[in-house]
C-alpha cells in the first residue's frame, strides 16, 4: 500500500512524483531537514506527495501534527531559528489563513526585528487553485496575497521540472519561502534533461515563444495558455507563453523583454482580478514599457465570487483556454 | 533584443535597398558602428547600430528593396541597455501646473484630438514623420490606430526603381528633394530677413592665419560662417530643432546641416555634430570630408538624420544672395552668398568692402521676425571678432 | 618638369577632385572652376594636391593665378625654378 509511485522513466513523471523526489532528495541530502504536517506520515498527505516517506525515513523526520496550522507552522519558525530545515506542509492555501500570523508577523519579522540575528530558513509548501469540485473553501488562489509580502518569496512551480528541482532552491534561501503546488497539476506528466541537477528560482521563463502577444501567467493556468497558444496558433496568430515561476520577487526584466518584442499583453491569473498579481504584472508593464504598447493591456482572471461547488459553475469561474483564446482574437483582429 | 531598422533618413524616405552587409551573425556590435549600406534617394548611406550586443539574426538579404522601419537585423543586446536612437531632438519640458489665470491658448494651439493611437503607433510615426492625420481608420482595438496601420501607411509609397549599385543617383535625389521642398513649402510659412555683413576684420584675420600654414591647414571663410551661425544659435535656440505634429522641439545640440551641391545636380546637408564646440580647423576637416564623401555617396545615415538646422554658403562662384528653402522638419536655413567687394560706409567715408549678404529662412509657426533679426545681428557681431570663433 | 607634364600632373590632380569630368576637354584660357564646376573646397583641395605632389608654396594671395590651365602651369614651372635656384 504505501509502495513509492512508480516513475515512469527516471526523468519522466508525474508532478506528484517529481514533488516527493524533490522531498526524498533533501531529506537524503540534509540531516537538518525534516517535514511537518497534516496527514502527512502515515495517510501519506492529502494529495499524497509524501506517500512512503514516513516508512522511509522514520517518524523522527516525518512528524504528522495536530489540526493547528498556527502551531505547527510556529514550531517550523522556532526549529528553524534553532538551526533546521524544517519543510512544513499546509494542506492547502485555505488553510494556511489561520497561521497567517505566524507567517507575517513571525517568520517574514524577525530576521528584520532581530537585525539579521536569526535567518529563518522555513519551506512552507501548501496546494492552491480550484478544479476539483471541493467549493468554496478549498478551491482558492491566493499567493497573490503571499507576494504583498516583502521577506517572502514566493514559489508557483507549474512543470514538472520545477517540481521536481525548485525546492532545493527554496532550501538554499536563508528567508521563509512559500511553495505552491497547484492541485490540478499532481497527476500531469512531464520530464526533464536526465543530467538537470537544479533550476534557477530567480527568473520567469519563456515556454513558448511568440511575436504576436505574451500570455504571462504561472502554477495551474500556464497549461492552460500553452492549450491557447496552439489553438491561435492555428489561426495564425503566433503567441508566447510566459511562465512567472516567481511571484516574489517578480522578474520583471523577462516580463518587459516579451512585451518589447509582441506589444500585446495578455495576463492569466486564478486569483480574483481586484488587487490580485495580475494587477500588479500589468502595473509594471504600464510604468516600464508604456511605449512598447500596441495594444490594451488585458487579464484573464477568475470570477470575483467564491468559487462554486457545481462542475459548469466552477468552470465558468475560474480562466479557461477558450477565454484566452477570444482575448486574444479580440486583441489582434478586432471585429 | 534590439531590432536594427530601416532608417527614416529624412522627413520624406520611404524605403530603402540594403546593398552591402558589413556584419555577420555572432559578431559583436557597438553603439556608432557602421553595420550596414542602405541605397537611398541620396545615394549609398552608411548606416549605424545604436545598440550594444551581437548580431543575433540577418532579417533582410542584400538586394532587397524594404519600407522604412523595417526590422534589418537583431542584436543580442545581453544585457545591455539599448541606446535611445540619436538624442538628437529632446522633448520639452513639462509645463509648469497650469494656473487658473493662464495666459490664453495661441489660436493656432494644436487640435485636440481625441482618436485612439496606441503609445507604440505613435511613437513610430513620429520616426517615420508621418503624419497621424493620413490615416483614416485604425484597426486596433476600439478602432484604436496601431503599429501595424502606421506602417501601412508609411509603405503606400510612390513605388521606386529598385537599385542595386552603390552611389548616386541623380534623378532619384531630385525626386527626393521635390518631395522635401513641396512639403516644406506646402507646410512650413516661412519668412525671411537678410543682413550684409562687412567682412573686412574677418578676411584680414584669416589671410593672416593662413599666410603661414601649408595649403592643408588652411581655412576657407565658409568655415567662419559655419561656426558663426552656429555659434549665433546658442543665443537664438528657437531657430534650432524640429518642429514636428504641432509643436516645436528644442534640439539638445546644434548639429549643423551643411549644404554641399553636387556636381550634376543635386544637394545634400548632412550635419556636423555639435558644430558650436568644434574649432575652426576641425570644422575645415569636418568640412572636407563630408563634402568628399557625399560626392562618392558614402554618408553615413546619422549624419542625415541628426541636422538641427541648415546653413548654405555658395562659395566664390555663386549668387550675391540666397534666399533658403527650409528642410522639414527644421524650423531654419541659413544662407550666406558670393562675397563681393562693395562700397561701404565707413565712420563717413566709402570704403570698398568685402561684403557678404547673410539670409535667414525661418518658420513662423515657431518664431517671429524678432527673434530672426536678434540671430542675423548676432551672426554679424560674431563675424567681426573672428579671432574668439 | 616640362609645361607638358605640368599640365599632365594638374589635370590629374583635378581629375581625382572631379573624376565624372573628362580632361581631355580643358583648354588652356578656360576657368578651371567654371569648365569642371569647381567650388571653393574643389579649388582648397586642389591646391593641396599640387602642394603635396611638388612641395612648392602656393600663398592665398596667389590663388588667382592658378585659375586657368596656361596659369597653374606656368605659376608651378617658375616657382620649381625659383625653388631650384635657391638650393644651387
Amino acid at each position: 500500500m504505501n509502495a513509492p509511485e512508480p516513475t515512469l522513466t527516471p526523468n519522466r513523471m508525474t508532478y506528484r512524483e517529481a514533488s516527493k523526489q524533490a522531498l526524498r532528495e533533501a531529506l537524503l541530502s540534509d540531516p537538518r531537514v525534516f517535514l511537518m504536517g497534516e496527514d502527512i506520515g502515515r495517510y501519506g498527505g492529502c494529495y499524497a506527495v509524501t506517500k512512503g516517506l514516513l516508512e522511509e525515513f522514520g517518524e523522527e523526520r516525518i512528524r504528522d501534527t495536530p489540526l493547528s496550522e498556527s502551531a505547527f507552522v510556529g514550531a517550523g519558525v522556532g526549529t528553524a531559528m534553532a538551526g533546521m530545515r524544517p519543510i512544513v506542509e499546509i494542506m492547502t492555501v485555505n488553510f494556511s489563513l489561520l497561521a497567517l500570523d505566524q507567517i507575517l508577523n513571525n517568520a517574514v519579522t524577525i530576521p528584520h526585528m532581530s537585525g539579521g540575528q536569526f535567518a529563518i530558513p522555513l519551506v512552507i509548501r501548501m496546494a492552491t487553485g480550484g478544479g476539483r469540485r471541493v467549493a468554496a473553501q478549498h478551491s482558492r488562489s491566493l499567493e497573490g496575497w503571499y507576494a504583498h509580502i516583502p521577506g517572502l518569496r514566493v514559489l508557483t512551480p507549474a512543470t514538472v521540472e520545477d517540481a521536481r528541482f525548485m525546492l532545493k532552491g527554496a532550501l538554499a534561501d536563508p528567508n521563509p519561502v512559500i511553495i505552491f503546488e497547484h492541485v490540478m497539476l499532481y497527476n500531469m506528466e512531464g520530464d526533464f534533461p536526465s543530467d538537470m541537477k537544479e533550476v534557477d528560482i530567480a527568473r520567469a521563463k519563456v515556454r513558448r515563444a511568440g511575436r504576436d502577444v505574451s500570455l504571462i501567467t504561472y502554477g495551474g493556468s500556464l497549461f492552460k495558455a500553452l492549450q491557447a497558444a496552439d489553438a491561435l496558433s492555428s489561426e495564425g496568430i503566433d503567441a508566447e507563453v510566459i511562465d512567472l515561476r516567481t511571484l516574489r520577487p517578480l522578474d520583471t526584466k523577462t516580463i518587459i523583454d516579451s512585451v518589447a518584442r509582441t506589444r500585446r499583453c495578455i495576463i492569466i491569473d486564478e486569483g480574483w482580478r481586484s488587487g490580485s498579481i495580475s494587477a500588479e504584472v500589468g502595473m509594471r508593464i504600464a510604468e516600464e514599457a508604456f511605449f512598447e504598447l500596441d495594444a490594451p493591456l488585458r487579464r484573464v482572471c477568475s470570477r470575483e465570487a467564491p468559487i462554486p461547488y457545481a462542475a459548469h459553475l466552477e468552470d465558468a469561474c475560474l480562466p479557461q483556454a477558450a477565454t484566452i483564446v477570444a482575448v486574444a482574437r479580440e486583441l489582434i483582429r478586432p471585429s | 533584443m534590439n531590432d536594427f531598422k530601416m532608417p527614416a533618413l529624412g522627413a520624406d524616405m520611404e524605403a530603402g535597398t540594403l546593398v552591402e552587409w558589413l556584419v555577420k551573425p555572432g559578431d559583436r556590435v557597438k553603439s556608432g558602428d557602421v553595420i550596414a549600406v542602405v541605397e537611398t534617394q541620396k545615394g549609398a548611406i552608411e548606416v549605424e547600430v545604436f545598440a550594444e550586443g551581437v548580431v543575433s539574426d540577418i532579417l533582410i538579404p542584400v538586394g532587397e528593396r524594404v519600407p522604412v522601419g523595417t526590422v534589418l537585423a537583431q542584436i543580442d543586446g545581453a544585457g545591455v541597455a539599448p541606446l535611445p536612437v540619436e538624442p538628437a531632438i529632446v522633448a520639452p519640458k513639462p509645463a509648469p501646473q497650469a494656473l487658473a489665470e493662464a495666459p490664453p491658448k495661441p489660436t493656432v494651439a494644436p487640435q485636440v484630438s481625441r482618436r485612439k493611437i496606441t503609445p507604440a503607433a505613435r511613437r513610430r510615426a513620429v520616426a517615420l514623420s508621418l503624419d497621424l492625420e493620413t490615416i483614416v481608420k485604425g484597426t486596433g482595438v476600439e478602432g484604436s490606430i496601431r503599429l501595424a496601420d502606421v506602417e501601412a501607411a508609411a509603405s503606400v509609397a510612390r513605388p521606386a526603381p529598385p537599385l542595386t549599385r552603390r552611389g548616386l543617383d541623380l534623378s532619384q535625389m531630385r525626386q527626393a528633394i521635390a518631395a522635401a521642398m513641396s512639403r516644406s513649402k506646402r507646410e512650413i510659412p516661412h519668412y525671411y530677413l537678410a543682413e550684409t555683413v562687412d567682412l573686412h576684420l574677418s578676411l584680414t584675420w584669416l589671410e593672416a592665419f593662413n599666410a603661414d600654414r601649408p595649403p592643408i591647414e588652411r581655412i576657407l571663410p565658409a568655415v567662419l560662417f559655419l561656426k558663426a551661425a552656429a555659434l549665433a544659435l546658442r543665443e537664438q535656440s528657437k531657430l534650432n530643432g524640429a518642429y514636428e505634429n504641432g509643436v516645436f522641439l528644442p534640439a539638445a545640440g546644434i548639429h549643423v546641416g551643411w549644404a554641399i551641391a553636387l556636381r550634376g545636380g543635386g544637394l545634400i546637408a548632412p550635419a556636423i555634430r555639435d558644430t558650436d564646440k568644434k574649432t575652426l580647423v576641425e570644422l575645415m576637416a569636418a568640412m572636407r570630408d563630408l563634402v568628399e564623401r557625399a560626392r562618392r555617396g558614402n554618408l553615413r545615415s546619422s549624419e542625415l538624420t541628426s541636422p538641427t538646422i541648415t546653413v548654405t554658403s555658395v562659395g566664390d562662384r555663386g549668387a550675391e544672395s540666397v534666399t533658403g528653402v527650409i528642410y522639414p522638419p527644421q524650423v531654419a536655413i541659413v544662407g550666406f552668398g558670393r562675397v563681393a567687394t562693395r562700397p561701404w560706409a565707413v565712420e563717413g567715408r566709402v570704403e570698398s568692402r568685402p561684403l557678404v549678404t547673410v539670409s535667414l529662412a525661418a518658420d513662423h509657426r515657431v518664431t517671429d521676425g524678432h527673434i530672426g533679426g536678434l540671430y542675423l545681428a548676432a551672426v554679424a557681431r560674431l563675424l567681426q571678432e573672428p579671432e574668439k570663433l | 618638369m616640362t609645361d607638358a607634364e605640368i599640365r599632365a600632373l594638374i589635370l590629374e590632380l583635378i581629375c581625382d577632385i572631379a573624376p565624372e569630368l573628362d580632361p581631355a576637354s580643358a583648354r588652356d584660357q578656360d576657368d578651371l572652376r567654371e569648365i569642371f564646376d569647381l567650388d571653393s573646397m574643389d579649388f582648397a583641395n586642389l591646391i593641396v594636391a599640387i602642394h603635396d605632389r611638388t612641395k612648392i608654396a602656393i600663398p592665398e594671395a596667389d590663388y588667382n593665378k592658378l585659375f586657368t590651365l596656361a596659369g597653374a602651369t606656368a605659376y608651378v614651372r617658375e616657382a620649381l625654378a625659383s625653388s631650384a635656384a635657391r638650393t644651387r
